[in-house]
């Protein structure tokens, strides 16, 4: 176990080190090169700016007027019937929605019920296997003007569903085995 | 989409914040929320930079082909579309091994550089292409071999085995994307 917390300190460097090598052994101006490309980096994210702006603050009127914690107490019966304890239904919800919000709830679940019970089992596998979903559909249909958004968010809802569901099983089923 | 859903989201906070006497909270979450999108730009103007030019350093050399022959089987098969474009697809394997490893900051560049180049060749700019909906349902689902976000905040929380949950997010993440992917596949079979 502890190698894989190594693993997770190597990946960024050496995977920078491996781009570099290639690019060296095959004599290029990696410097020039890698402007370039930083160059066009600028340009997406001026281009993603005014999009962050405004769901920020539809977000950050969603939470702050309260009425997201009564769409919590809504969907609570959705949740109820997939058999998510209640303890974790405010996480469930805000997951696909904001990435620091549902990582301050998360470590909050975690410090409460302590890392390594039941629910902080649950609540790190629901992290580690979702996505804050709307964020990266906003982002990547606005990055190219894309209207018509079809059914993904459906898709990717559903994907999170199941992903939140297999969490709070699969430990459920674990730890009676073991 | 958002040309509905986002008036909708800020008429109801208001309505409610009323109704509720938190109208307060609403204005200072407005200047707050505002203030956390400009810091969150700029983070994301540092890693966009630094991924987006070791990209174009590793799009230079030939380390680019050897992965993209290792993910082509199932490039090819999530996104036909694209079958003879080699650029897009290339595009699309490091983003997939980008998420893999767990380089959420080097994901998302490279993700809506695909983005792009699969724009350039959409005949309707406004829709979204069958491949580019597969495209961000692969990277809503967040497939990564290494938790590194989770791993460290169990960690800093003094959890006894930080990776304890590896298995249980590979099983759960893989459920979630064969959902995900299933129900996508099918929607475009159904043309919709």
């Amino acid at each position: 176990m502890k190698f894989l917390n190594y693993i997770s300190i190597f990946a960024v460097p050496t995977a920078i080190l491996i781009i570099l090598l290639y690019g060296i052994f095959e004599r290029k101006n990696v410097f020039d090169i890698f402007l370039k490309g930083a160059n066009d980096g600028i340009k997406m994210v001026i281009k993603i700016f005014p999009t962050l702006v405004g769901l920020f603050l539809a977000i950050g009127a969603l939470s702050s007027s309260g009425i997201l914690d009564f769409i919590i107490n809504l969907i609570k019966l959705v949740l109820n019937f997939a058999k998510i304890p209640a303890e974790i239904m405010p996480l469930a919800i805000l997951r696909p929605i904001s990435g620091s919000g549902s990582i301050a709830v998360a470590t909050d679940l975690m410090k409460k019920f302590g890392v390594d019970s039941l629910i902080g089992l649950m609540v790190g596998t629901i992290m580690g296997s979702t996505e804050t979903t709307l964020y990266t559909i906003a982002v990547y249909t606005s990055s190219v003007n894309i209207k018509k958004i079809r059914f993904i968010l459906f898709a990717a809802l559903a994907a999170d569903l199941t992903g939140m569901i297999v969490s709070v099983a699969i430990w459920r089923i674990l730890l009676r085995i073991f | 989409m958002l040309n509905i859903i986002w008036p909708i989201f800020i008429i109801i906070s208001y309505i409610y914040a009323i109704f509720s006497g938190r109208l307060e909270n609403v204005n200072n979450a407005i200047f707050e929320y505002t203030k956390t999108a400009v810091e969150l730009t700029i983070t994301l103007l540092g890693t966009m930079c630094l991924w987006n030019g070791l990209m174009e350093i590793a799009s230079n050399t030939k380390l680019i082909n050897r992965i993209n022959k290792i993910l082509s089987p199932l490039v090819n098969f999530l996104f036909p579309e694209n079958k003879n474009n080699k650029k897009i697809h290339e595009e699309i394997s490091m983003n997939i091994v980008a998420n893999m490893l767990g380089l959420g900051n080097a994901a998302t560049p490279l993700g809506l550089k695909a983005m792009k180049s699969m724009q350039d060749n959409n005949k309707n700019k406004e829709r979204l292409t069958d491949d580019m909906a597969t495209f961000i349902i692969l990277n809503t689902a967040s497939i990564q071999i290494i938790p590194t976000t989770v791993i460290s905040i169990r960690m800093s929380l003094g959890s006894l085995q930080p990776t304890k949950i590896i298995f249980a997010v590979w099983f759960s993440t893989i459920c979630a994307a064969i959902v995900g992917l299933a129900i996508t596949k099918i929607c475009i079979k159904l043309k919709l």
